[in-house]
């Protein structure tokens, strides 16, 4: 299929991954079994890993902390940043983990049930690798924008009901 | 009290848009398909833009002309998106619109009686502003079978020796129809053999589809001399409220136009400009963006509305679908009305556009996907009940 076409959407999925797919073959002037086989193809090759749903958490599980974690650590000799990297992603409470550029190495997204289990998850499991040099926790106090949805919505801006 | 209102005003028809609007005012929950502006609101580098400008006070008068620094945007843009050049500082005056350069235009044009030729079905200001400029306004009809483009036919047939000027507005507003560089030429040549003075509303020419590129009369050979090349931001980049558009026209006839607009206008407001400056320099990505989804949304109304038996042209510009509505034998007005009042469903009749606009109605996709869905259901089920057979 064409690279456009897929580009296109994919561009649907990030919008709005549960738009029936009927709308979106009518949006890309595609047929149904067209979008239904290119999105299989997607998820088939890894290219779309998974959907979610953005939650807004001081609507719901209000005790949920977020953690952002600056982490310096000191590359292996053999595997890099990657093999430690991988160790710390397989944590649970790791729900991103990215290598970066600048002052640290490793910006990782910690989820815990509560503010005592996110303290623990850096005090007894994450700073205690032997490759963690160390660690500098920040945590998330209010949300404006998450994945590109705001969490207090403009109401829509006024227009003229019928103009030319 | 007898006000005694001028019989060349008095004698203007009200727009048809605006009884229209009247009565959609009166309910609730009607989906609208009747707006002709974009549902985006203006992109926020735009809008910061402006901000940061009030905030270093910039809120005075402008140069009549308009800022010379948005002049030099307006030149570099057009030269960059259509070819042409014009000095910034003599062939270009920023307007409060399209609308109100059009009216220059045509003030600076027009002796009483000459006649203005405009296709329709066309945007609704331009009868009413040749009668208030002292012309005379002769409509040519163009026709579905022909996609709505201008055949040079019909505007050979419609030239007389009293004929001064041609107005054209592609992609066009209700039709969304488009002309090719090759309909173009010929459409020029019958200009520069009888000398006709050509206004270009050029407003939705960022928002054409399928990957197509835009043409205009103005690059044809012999054209720029005598066009006046009209332009704005409203529609590309969601500015209708900032009210900025501009000409682009031989020296003489902006320093013209610039005399009415010293008097009537004074300046185009400063806050629009500084924002439309950041609009011409930095704004190709937004208008991208919402040029893609109009387009999306384009395909998904053309497909909704054949569904339902309607004939639809794909429009290849624009954010306006044109369907016949013949199929249900209602006429236009019958069709909208009844659409609003029984479907809550708001379109806007063809005749607002002209009577050979009769038998069809202008559905704007400047809405959001949801309400055109809801709409577009809505519709069926009302093409579904007055169907002849």
């Amino acid at each position: 299929m064409m690279r456009v076409l897929m580009d296109a959407i994919i561009d649907l999925l990030q919008q709005n991954a549960l738009m029936p797919r009927a709308d979106m073959a009518r949006l890309l002037d595609m047929e149904l079994a067209e979008v239904e086989s290119a999105i299989a193809k997607l998820e088939a090759e890894g290219i779309v890993l998974g959907y979610q749903a953005i939650i807004n958490r001081e609507k719901w599980d209000t005790e949920k902390v977020t953690a952002i974690i600056e982490v310096k650590i000191t590359p292996e000799r053999d595997g890099g940043f990657d093999r430690i990297a991988a160790r710390i992603a397989k944590f649970e409470e790791v729900q991103s983990c990215y290598l970066v550029s600048g002052g640290y190495d490793l910006l990782i997204i910690v989820e815990a049930a509560n503010l005592r289990n996110a303290a623990a998850f850096v005090a007894q499991k994450l700073s205690t690798i032997g490759a963690v040099q160390a660690t500098a926790t920040h945590f998330r106090l209010k949300t404006y924008k998450e994945n590109g949805a705001f969490h207090q919505l403009d109401s829509a801006p006024e227009r003229l009901p019928v103009s030319p | 009290m007898n006000l005694r209102v001028a019989n060349h005003v008095r004698d203007i028809p009200r727009s048809g848009i605006r009884d229209f609007f009247e009565v959609v005012q009166t309910m609730d929950d009607v989906i609208s398909l009747g707006i002709g502006e974009p549902d985006f609101a203006t992109p926020w580098h735009i809008r910061e833009a402006a901000i940061f400008a009030l905030e270093k006070g910039r809120t005075g008068y402008t140069s009549n002309l308009g800022l010379p620094g948005l002049r030099r945007s307006i030149s570099d843009y057009v030269h960059k998106k259509f070819g042409l050049r014009y000095e910034p500082l003599s062939e270009i005056l920023v307007s409060v619109g399209v609308s109100e350069a059009i009216d220059l235009a045509l003030r600076a044009l027009l002796n009483p009686g000459d006649e203005v030729l405009y296709h329709e079905p066309c945007y609704v200001s331009y009868a009413p502003s040749i009668t208030l400029a002292g012309g005379v306004a002769r409509a040519i009809e163009t026709h579905a079978e022909d996609a709505f483009s201008l055949r040079v036919d019909a505007l050979k047939k419609a030239v007389t020796p009293r004929t001064k000027v041609l107005m054209l507005n592609f992609p066009t507003n209700p039709t969304g129809a488009t002309m090719t560089a090759a309909q173009w030429e010929e459409i020029a040549a019958v200009c520069v053999r009888h000398d006709l003075i050509v206004l270009t509303d050029e407003i939705y020419s960022e928002l054409t589809f399928d990957g197509g590129t835009h043409s205009t009369i103005a690059t044809c050979p012999g054209m720029k001399e005598r066009t006046v090349f009209l332009h704005g931001l409203s529609k590309a980049f969601a500015m209708t409220g900032w009210r900025i558009g501009y000409a682009c026209a031989p020296a003489p006839l902006i320093e013209a136009m610039m005399k009415i607009h010293q008097y009537a206008i004074l300046c185009a407001p400063i806050m629009g400009q500084d924002a439309a400056i950041e609009a011409l320099e930095r704004g190709e990505e937004s208008v991208a963006t919402m040029r893609r989804e109009y387009e999306r949304r384009r395909n998904f109304i053309v497909g909704a509305l054949r569904d339902m038996g309607l004939e639809c042209l794909k429009p290849k510009g624009s954010f306006y679908v044109f369907p016949k509505i013949h199929s249900s034998g209602l006429v236009s007005k019958e069709f909208s009305l009844r659409l609003l009042q029984e479907h809550k469903v708001a379109v806007v009749p063809g005749t607002a556009f002209g009577p050979s606009g009769e038998g069809h109605v202008r559905c704007s996709f400047a809405t959001g996907l949801d309400q055109i869905k809801i709409a577009m259901e809505r519709m069926a089920a009302f093409v579904g009940q007055n169907q002849i057979t």
